[in-house]
């Protein structure tokens, strides 16, 4: 891996800023370069949260994204903010259960995923985020989907253990959705 | 390899007080360093210490006060408007010549400003704040680890020199979260036979003022104070060098700032422009040294700060003005990208400051 760096967009409550601290923690189990910075600010107190994560094997020099290698949209808002800073040759996910629109470059790769969809089917209904980083991991090719149980074991806190396998499941649903 | 987790700047700065032999923690919430107290709500009550949300900054850094005079390792910490209602007391501990660790974690002012990261407080923490003559040892982490490692540097250099040692961070360093590891920090412990410890009927009174009503005794005071600053300024200076060996234009940057100019230093090295980083850690004393040996190497310096230019000044004055010294800022909780340090450092190649 050189350097990932991953966006992630959305509501507050859907998780965006789980599904980061997730793919940071993978990123130090597998003794890489990491930062994780959240939104603080007022548009988090009015509903939307985003978070910046890099993966790398050198030192991380500025952790503010401004260029995403990888956006995760999870709402309109979002995606039509952010769509047009990812590099070329970048990835796009989108939750396509809550957004209907289209990304329009093509020079960039589309993955297209009713997560929120799913989520509801499966009785998960707060793991959609998970389920997009199932997707990502699968998907992405400096990423690997190997080791996520470890991290889930981890990052879940004991209190909230019945979580640790319907974690489990949703990255799964992500990994193996076509 | 010590083992790493994962921790938000805000928490490290929390866990490393706590192994450096802080007990007490004094304050009272402000966005963007409330985890440092939400830390030690958690924390301190566990291991016998004091966690107290006083009922205002004032009250706070007055229990600072009075906690640094018995001699115990204490803190509190605050951001930008919180620390200018804690800057009477900033005073009075510095008059008083007793060590305590203030953290300030900045956000965009002046007034109630926002809440988003800033460094516009870079002259309240390096020049004053409050009244009198007096100086605080200022640190500037760029990374969780710093948060954590110069914290614990904080502590043994307010104990070893009887002085505040302040945290001048962020809100991004404060909010993110980067691997970091406890285990290489060196805690140091000092005598302190000054301190309000009860006689016991044992020996006399010792007596923690900053009250002299005579001026030559205030005056003697303040001489012996600055005696003891010249040292400071003689051994504790610390900074980082980033590929300044043939360097020919010097970026300046500090905390944050210094993390996206460091970007931009290697994408300008990518094009072929010789240039170099140099960060100060700790912003009093200024690392004057390395700037003054780099002015008469590097055709010009540019400044990369968050706010309106603050320590471009200290550049100015410990570079003596040798070489030109440009600008790279924004302000307000906005933070340059590197492509604005990128085109600054192209302006520079071409004599533009």
């Amino acid at each position: 891996m050189k350097t990932t760096q991953i966006l992630i967009a959305g509501f507050g409550g859907q998780g965006i800023l789980f599904a980061g601290k997730f793919l940071a923690y993978k990123g130090l189990l597998e003794d890489n370069q990491v930062s994780w910075l959240p939104s603080y600010g007022p548009e988090m107190r009015g509903g939307t949260a985003n978070c910046n994560v890099i993966l790398s094997d050198d030192p991380v020099g500025s952790p503010i994204i401004t260029a995403p290698d990888v956006l995760i949209a999870m709402n309109l808002p979002s995606l039509q903010k952010y769509v047009d800073t990812v590099v070329p040759g970048g990835q796009v996910y989108v939750d396509s259960a809550l957004i209907d629109a289209k990304v329009e470059r093509t020079d960039v790769e589309v993955f297209y995923i009713p997560a929120t969809q799913m989520a509801k089917d499966n009785d998960i209904s707060t793991l959609a985020n998970m389920i997009i980083v199932g997707h990502l991991l699968e998907n992405h090719p400096e990423l690997s989907f190997v080791g996520t149980d470890t991290v889930v074991e981890k990052l879940v806190p004991p209190k909230k253990a019945a979580l640790v396998e319907l974690n489990k499941k949703a990255l799964t649903l992500g990994k193996e959705y076509k | 390899m010590a083992e790493r987790v994962l921790m938000k700047g805000n928490e490290a700065i929390a866990e490393a007080a706590i192994r450096a032999g802080c007990r007490h923690y004094f304050g009272y919430p402000i966005t963007p360093q409330t985890e440092i107290a939400a830390y030690m709500a958690k924390k301190m009550p566990k291991i016998g210490g004091v966690f107290l949300q006083a009922e205002s900054e004032i009250a706070s850094i007055n229990m600072v006060y009075g906690a640094a005079a018995a001699g115990v390792r204490v803190m509190t910490s605050s951001s930008s408007p919180g620390i200018s209602l804690k800057a009477e007391g900033l005073s009075y501990i510095a008059g008083s010549d007793v060590p305590a660790l203030v953290v300030n974690v900045q956000r965009g002012g002046p007034g109630l400003g926002g809440i988003q990261p800033s460094q516009s407080d870079y002259f309240q923490a390096t020049k004053g704040g409050g009244h009198g003559d007096y100086k605080m040892i200022v640190l500037a982490p760029a990374s969780v680890q710093e948060m954590a490692s110069l914290t614990i540097k904080g502590f043994n250099l307010a104990d070893k020199y009887l002085m505040t040692s302040m945290i001048l961070a962020d809100g991004t360093i404060g909010q993110m979260m980067e691997p970091i590891s406890f285990e290489d920090a060196e805690i140091e412990t000092y005598e302190k036979p000054w301190a309000l410890t009860g006689t016991k009927g044992k020996r006399a009174h010792n007596i923690v003022n900053s009250l002299y009503l005579k001026p030559d005794e205030l005056e003697v005071k303040n001489f012996q104070r600055y005696e003891r600053y010249k040292i400071v300024e003689e051994n504790e200076p610390m900074w980082e060098e980033f590929m300044m060996e043939d360097a020919e234009y010097c970026v300046v940057a500090f905390g944050i700032a210094s993390r996206v100019a460091k970007n931009a230093v290697v994408a300008a090295r990518n094009e072929g422009i010789k240039v170099g980083l140099i960060r100060p850690i700790t912003l009093w004393p200024f690392p004057k040294k390395p700037l003054l040996e780099a002015a008469d190497k590097v055709k010009g310096f540019i400044s990369v700060e968050l706010n309106m230019g603050q320590m471009i000044e200290d550049i100015k004055l410990y570079t003596q003005c040798k070489k030109p010294v440009a600008l790279c800022n924004r302000c307000g909780g906005m933070i340059p990208s590197p492509d604005e340090v990128l085109s600054s450092i192209r302006k520079a190649q071409k004599g533009e400051f």
